[in-house]
């Protein structure tokens, strides 16, 4: 089948792949590009566990064709540590004890890394709100909730 | 019309382990030269946090601090057999295993330790930092990093220890059911307070409050994990989840995270968890199994509180806005 | 979270070095940061996607599979049926002397649920795998199909099961798990009420964020790796051996990180057809469930129905229960004559009665075979007995926590299935329950202990 060359930044490296057209770019993430920190949970847009960030904006990989991200700016949460130091929204999971099978946590971090960048002094109204396109089936969600909150918390504590 | 408030209770019980026993577990440990341990099993680490629960088991029981264990479990070329991770026994059953095995190795351990500290084994204790040291004279110490250099250069002893549970399987009496299902069982009380909307039969649980008597909680903030975790799927189960919701036709079954419903972030009842801890038996430092019947107790709850808000009934789960609605109906057709 | 460490002081020792300590989990940087490898992680050169064609129909007889248009499909690799698989008719408990084995790996002759395997195909890319699949044409003679356990039971009803051979599991009690504790007629005719109740309960699905699947690597050696995310690495290996009719020793199973299992992943589904398939291609293979196949083809808790019928005095004495039980296992049994078991076990709830009944039945129906989920056997048990508690205490007028202390039991009390109570610290969680939640009970039932005096 014909291959479709694409282009774009993943965690801030220079990445090109050929795909086969009308791959995912989830697909193209963990099979061709070995980052498979986003996980496939559903293939339908319905779990959130796949969510990157994709030129600022919160993406479903699932439901992104990896031909359309040429010269996008990609991060994933494997990308999220900078220098073996965690983020402070991987912190404040780990603080916690926001994980338990750790399936969805990629994602969760994503889209909670969106609203903080968005919004850093969030309620919990808009974290609820900023999690609400992610599953998780383990933790009752509230523990989740919780350390977004403490990493926003932490974040306007170092920038006062 | 009107927002009508209730609250209902429930007490249960719950038997750790496979059902009637008969599931074996079973761990190794040795320590590598420089004093850490590892722990070799097959069992399976669902998300609950089985890996962490061993090696602060094991650790326990050697006398190092958690970090100085190391856990292998699941591959079936090196890890001994667990039956596996259901019923609620993955820290009963593999935890007694661990400790069996890692209580080998310490005596091991501990003999290697009286040998270069010139005393006797029995005359020895682990300080839980990495070192052991003579009963009533700390100062006469050794640390386990040199005992284990020495075990494995100098006196050619293997710090190991194998580790086997196993409930010997009842077989229940034909005619009477005489049988002997579990060792050991956990207890909880839930208190939930709903709100119904007897208009539209939506169902708000406002608070739950569970109390749990669960052995021992071996490590805190993952118990927490587990029970508030359960406690959202109980009040899952009772309000929202059927793949068949006409049961027994099997039409209309969920496909996907839009069809088949669970409460979002949005939608959390206020939680509260207090734990109890009678120590069981047969427990590894006395501990039960949580896993399950944490979701168990917040169903009938919510099915008590329904009826005490709003006079109906609801025998048929989930109580879904219809099933309400239609029981409402009924009350004042009379 | 509290932790009350004033109850139970005096049976616990505390002030342990690890133990009671909340250490942090030492799986959690790896999930934080995406590093945690779970099956599906693996990813191999020239790996062949597996996909299934299921029964559309709940009850059919196949006539004849054709399978030609979907093995000329560009990528295709092989197709599997019935005859590929050595040991075809399997049932997961043989490894615990459950029988009979009732179940086929791929349909033979015969489909008993809407959605079982029929036809594996195994392609290049999951796309070639899923339009080869709707090639493979299969004639069915669609057969009467019973759904409702009460029907299922009745003579006459169609059979869903010849391994079987009626609609429902033989225990070595007969029909149903029997539990028989005094003389529950006495019990009702001295009864001041009797209150006979129904509940019911749909089929419920795990729902992990990580579907059911496992990807499986040949070693080169006549060995084979499998990537898996079952709750039990030797269950599964040893049932994938009987099925193969291949030596465990060629079998290397890994797993033990599994993105949420809550019982949906102690079948033995997904691991032999895709050793089956790397085996007969020589080729890494993938088999990961849809999340459609998750939540309609994976094993759900099974649906329950539980009559209860209870005989009470007016100072709130429990001095009769009887419980029938109906675990609705579909179409075959995996874990359901178990869970029926568990569920006869576990009446009447941590009561003390005197006199007991229960008999409890696991009953075929032409739907997605049940199996373990989360508190089966008792789940659905204790939703029962616990509405029924609540129904009881308002019928005598007395507050329902308090009728729950009146009958609870305490250590020493002996139980419907005979084994004297242990342990106990149901009255000790009610009366945290009563402070907690501001729901005050009479003084005497807050003087209530688990513990017999003397013992």
């Amino acid at each position: 089948m014909a291959k479709v060359p694409v282009e774009f930044t993943l965690n801030g490296l220079e990445t090109a792949e050929f795909v086969e057209s009308g791959t995912t770019l989830l697909n193209a993430l963990r099979d061709k590009i070995g980052d498979t920190s986003p996980k496939g949970g559903c293939h339908q847009g319905t779990c959130g566990a796949c969510s990157v960030i994709i030129d600022g904006e919160l993406r479903l990989s699932c439901l992104t064709l990896a031909e359309t991200c040429g010269g996008a700016d990609i991060k994933t949460t494997a990308g999220l540590a900078e220098g073996g130091v965690l983020h402070p929204l991987q912190r404040a999971f780990l603080d916690a004890f926001a994980t338990q099978c750790g399936f969805c946590t990629p994602g969760m971090i994503m889209a909670a890394k969106v609203l903080l960048d968005r919004t850093p002094n969030p309620s919990r109204e808009d974290v609820v709100e900023a999690l609400s396109g992610n599953i998780c089936r383990c933790t009752g969600y509230e523990p989740i909730i919780q350390a977004v909150l403490t990493a926003a918390r932490a974040n306007s504590q170092n920038a006062a | 019309m009107a927002i009508r408030r209730g609250r209902g209770v429930a007490a249960i019980n719950y038997p750790t382990g496979m059902n009637l026993g008969g599931d074996p577990t079973q761990a190794l440990v040795h320590s590598t030269p420089t004093g850490n341990f590892m722990v070799t099993l097959s069992s399976v680490d669902l998300g609950q946090g089985m890996k962490q629960i061993m090696a602060q088991i094991c650790a326990e029981t050697i006398g190092v601090p958690t970090d100085r264990v190391i856990i292998d479990t699941a591959d079936t070329d090196t890890g001994p057999h667990c039956m596996g991770t259901f019923a609620s026994r993955g820290t009963h059953r593999a935890g007694n295993a661990v400790i069996q095995a890692a209580k080998e190795a310490r005596q091991v351990m501990l003999e290697v330790a009286a040998e270069e500290l010139e005393v006797n084994a029995s005359d020895l204790e682990t300080d839980g930092q990495g070192n052991i040291q003579v009963k009533g004279a700390p100062q006469k110490s050794i640390s386990i990093f040199d005992v284990a250099l020495s075990a494995h250069f100098k006196r050619g002893r293997s710090i190991s220890g194998r580790g086997m549970f196993l409930i010997p399987r009842s077989y229940p009496e034909k005619e009477t059911g005489a049988m002997k299902p579990s060792t050991c069982y956990a207890h909880a009380c839930t208190v939930a307070e709903v709100e119904v909307d007897d208009e539209t039969g939506e169902v708000t649980v406002l608070t739950v409050k569970n109390v749990f008597e669960i052995g021992r909680a071996l490590n805190p903030k993952m118990v927490e994990q587990q029970l508030v975790g359960g406690s959202w799927m109980g009040i899952s189960h009772a309000l929202y989840e059927t793949t068949e919701p006409y049961y027994p036709n099997r039409d209309h079954g969920g496909t996907d995270f839009n069809q088949y419903l669970m409460p979002g972030p949005g939608d959390l009842a206020q939680t509260e968890i207090i734990v109890l801890e009678r120590p069981s038996a047969d427990g590894p430092f006395g501990a039960k199994g949580p896993g399950e019947m944490c979701a168990n107790p917040q169903i009938p709850a919510v099915a008590n509180a329904v009826f005490d808000a709003v006079g109906v009934r609801i025998d048929t789960l989930p109580i879904t806005p219809e099933r309400i609605l239609r029981a409402l109906k009924a009350q004042a057709a009379g | 979270m509290e932790l009350r460490k004033d109850y139970f002081a005096d049976v616990r020792k505390d002030g342990l070095h690890e133990i009671g300590q909340p250490r942090p989990r030492l799986d959690s940087p790896g999930h934080v940061t995406g590093k945690t490898a779970y099956f599906a992680d693996r990813n191999f050169p020239g790996m062949l996607h597996l996909k299934m064609v299921r029964s559309p129909h709940h009850h059919a007889r196949i006539r004849s599979i054709d399978t030609s248009e979907a093995e000329k499909h560009p990528g295709v690799v092989r197709v599997l049926t019935a005859r590929d698989v050595p040991h075809n008719v399997y049932t997961i408990l043989i490894l615990i002397q459950i029988g009979p084995e009732d179940e086929t790996v791929l349909a033979d002759g015969k489909v008993r649920w809407k959605g079982e395997a029929v036809v594996a195909v195994l392609a290049e890319t999951e796309r070639a795998a899923q339009e080869a699949a709707a090639k493979v044409k299969v004639d069915y003679e669609v057969l009467p199909a019973v759904f409702d356990m009460e029907e299922a039971v009745k003579p006459g009803a169609p059979l869903v099961n010849e391994y079987h051979g009626q609609n429902y599991y033989l225990y070595d009690s007969g029909e149903c798990r029997k539990v028989r504790f005094g003389d529950v007629e006495a019990g009702f005719a001295q009864a001041d009420h009797i209150l006979e109740q129904s509940y019911q309960s749909s089929p419920i699905e795990h729902a992990p964020t990580e579907t059911t699947g496992c990807v499986v690597a040949p070693e080169g050696n006549d060995r084979f790796t499998c990537y898996t995310n079952t709750q039990a690495m030797f269950f599964t290996l040893d049932n994938t051996s009987i099925i193969l009719q291949m030596p465990g020793s060629k079998l290397h199973f890994v797993g033990g990180t599994v993105g949420g299992g809550f019982g949906g992943k102690v079948d033995v589904i997904v691991e032999p057809i895709a050793i089956l398939g790397a085996k007969l291609t020589g080729r890494p293979v993938s088999f990961v469930y849809s999340r459609e196949e998750e939540m309609q083809i994976s094993s759900p808790r099974a649906a329950e129905k539980v009559v209860i019928k209870d005989g009470v005095m007016r100072d709130g004495r429990i001095v009769a229960r009887k419980v029938t039980g109906y675990t609705d296992a579909g179409a075959y049994s995996r874990h359901s004559p178990y869970g029926a078991q568990k569920g006869a076990a576990h009446y009447p709830g941590p009561y003390t009665i005197p006199n007991v009944w229960i008999d409890t039945y696991c009953v075929y129906t032409n739907r997605t075979p049940s199996s373990a989920m989360r508190g089966f056997g008792v789940t659905i048990g204790d939703f029962a007995l616990e509405v029924q508690m609540d129904k009881l205490a308002r019928l005598i007028g007395m507050d329902p926590l308090e009728f729950r202390f009146v009958n609870a039991y305490r250590d020493g009390d002996m139980k419907a299935h005979r084994q004297p109570t242990e342990g106990a610290a149901l009255i000790e969680c009610m009366q945290e329950a009563s402070r907690a939640a501001n729901w005050p009970v009479a003084e005497k039932y807050m003087a209530m202990s688990s513990y017999r005096k003397g013992a």
